[in-house]
């Protein structure tokens, strides 16, 4: 009892030592800031000394070097802490050991789509993987089924070009006479398409299919669900939903879906790719019989 | 795709040992409806010894294959195909109608277990008695 006491008196203390030259809340944060990042730093060193590492077996290919021009895989043991993710564990590695080590990454959060990754045989967001989840060592290559550029980046150019070949913008029918106004969907509606909407374009789906792999000219799960969150948003129209059936109907469209589920499996948004395109196909079907 | 170099392994069927559930489902949906096909063209060639004006070159034909051993074990394995192919075809169909698709792990994995308990049950008669 005692000695808690004296903790907490010594804790409250320390506070207001910190907080008694600090006069702005800004001058506070900052100091608050520098704390923690003496602690991350003291912790960092921490399990440096502890030899905690993870050993990651990653990808080299470079066209340009000498050296590298024959793909093969260099080690590099890092150092692990709690919360570490794939895209923490490359970052600490080119920053430490090898600055050409060449990925793409940005926001570190799973929202930006840049850092799909092949991580022990599996499309994964590095950003998005816990180190502690997989097992070891941790292989990281470049996306499947994508020319790889340097070491872990793809061109992702022929993606990108399906995506936009299902017109992935929002065009309806009927826009509203008054410019102000606004172009209301229903909560159910909204509700429908709302997993479709949350697409990051990281190409994992794609890399991941093996339709995809065998056809180029494959629409793939990812520009399939783009052109659902558009044909099932109500507000667009009927004469614009059949203009996207017409793209989704094509030979290199729905209909080459085999229903593997791979890129369900491995979508980072948990986007039920499958579900999407299973009912465009159906939508496909439908739309058809009304003409005989 | 194109490639400007050889991935080795980390390409399609190199990495089945990643393959999930459904991937497998695939594969195996494939290879017992092809292999049905194969049967199929068998079985038109030992039925069409009936057509024989001597009636006794169709029961001759049959109790030959059938004292043969490995003819039923391949009956047993015909038999496991057949059902694969029947019990994940009725899976495929409710995945085509946008049912159970969440569980479309557990329902393959169901009509494996299926598949082994059907043949199981079946190799006293294909293997051990005279049909
Ligand atoms: C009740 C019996 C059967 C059911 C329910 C069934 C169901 C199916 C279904 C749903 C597919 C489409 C798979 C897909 O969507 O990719 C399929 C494919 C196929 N089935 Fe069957 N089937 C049956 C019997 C047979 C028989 C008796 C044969 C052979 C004589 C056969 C040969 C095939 C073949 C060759 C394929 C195509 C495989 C491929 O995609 O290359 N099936 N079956
Ligand atoms: S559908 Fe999922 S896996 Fe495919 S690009 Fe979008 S976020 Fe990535
Ligand atoms: S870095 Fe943005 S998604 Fe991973």
């Amino acid at each position: 009892m005692s000695t808690q006491t004296t903790d907490e008196d010594s804790e409250a203390t320390g506070q207001s030592d910190s907080e008694a030259p600090a006069s702005s809340p800004g001058e506070r944060r900052r100091a608050e800031k520098r704390e923690r990042q003496t602690e991350k730093a003291r912790q960092a060193a921490e399990t440096e000394s502890d030899e905690e590492t993870v050993l990651l077996k990653v990808f080299r290919y470079d066209p340009e070097v000498e050296g590298k021009r024959e793909p093969r895989f260099d080690d590099f043991h890092v150092p692990f802490y709690k919360g570490m993710t794939v895209l923490d564990a490359l970052i600490y590695a080119r920053d430490t050991y090898d600055s050409s080590l060449t990925f793409r990454h940005s926001c570190r959060q799973a929202i930006c789509g840049s850092d799909a990754l092949f991580i022990n045989g599996r499309q994964r967001l590095g950003c998005k993987t816990q180190l502690s989840d997989l097992d070891e060592p941790v292989r990281i290559e470049p996306l499947p089924h994508q020319d790889v550029v340097k070491d872990l980046v793809v061109d992702m150019e022929h993606f990108y070009d399906q995506m936009e070949s299902v017109e992935p913008y929002f065009d309806p029918d009927e826009l509203p006479s008054d410019d102000m106004a606004e172009q209301r969907q229903s909560r159910e509606n909204r509700e429908k398409i709302k997993m479709s909407t949350r697409c990051i374009w990281c190409g994992a789906c794609m890399s991941s299919c093996n339709i995809a792999a065998g056809d180029n000219q494959y629409l793939g799960p990812a520009a399939i669900n783009k052109a659902y969150r558009f044909a099932m948003d109500e507000r667009e129209g009927d004469e614009r939903k059949e203009k996207r059936m017409e793209i989704m109907e094509q030979e290199h469209g729905v209909w080459r879906c085999q229903t593997q589920f791979s890129c369900t499996e491995v979508c980072p948004k948990d986007i039920p790719l499958t579900e999407h395109i299973q009912e465009l196909k159906r939508e496909a079907v439908k739309s058809n019989l009304k003409f005989w | 795709m194109s490639q400007s170099y050889d991935r080795g392994t980390i390409e399609d069927f190199g990495r089945w040992r990643d393959f999930s559930a459904g991937m497998w489902a695939w594969v195996f949906h494939k290879f017992t409806g092809w292999v049905l096909i194969g049967y199929l063209f068998t079985h038109i060639a030992v039925l069409s010894t009936a057509t024989a004006a001597d009636p006794t070159v169709y029961t001759n034909t049959i109790s030959g294959l059938e004292d043969l051993l490995i003819v039923r074990l391949l009956e047993v394995g015909l038999l496991a195909v057949a059902v694969f192919h029947i019990l994940n075809g009725i899976r495929l169909l409710f995945v085509d109608l946008g049912m159970g698709l969440t569980a479309q792990d557990k329902t393959f994995y169901l009509s494996l277990v299926l598949t082994g308990a059907i043949v199981v049950a079946s190799v006293p008669t294909f293997v051990g008695g005279k049909l």
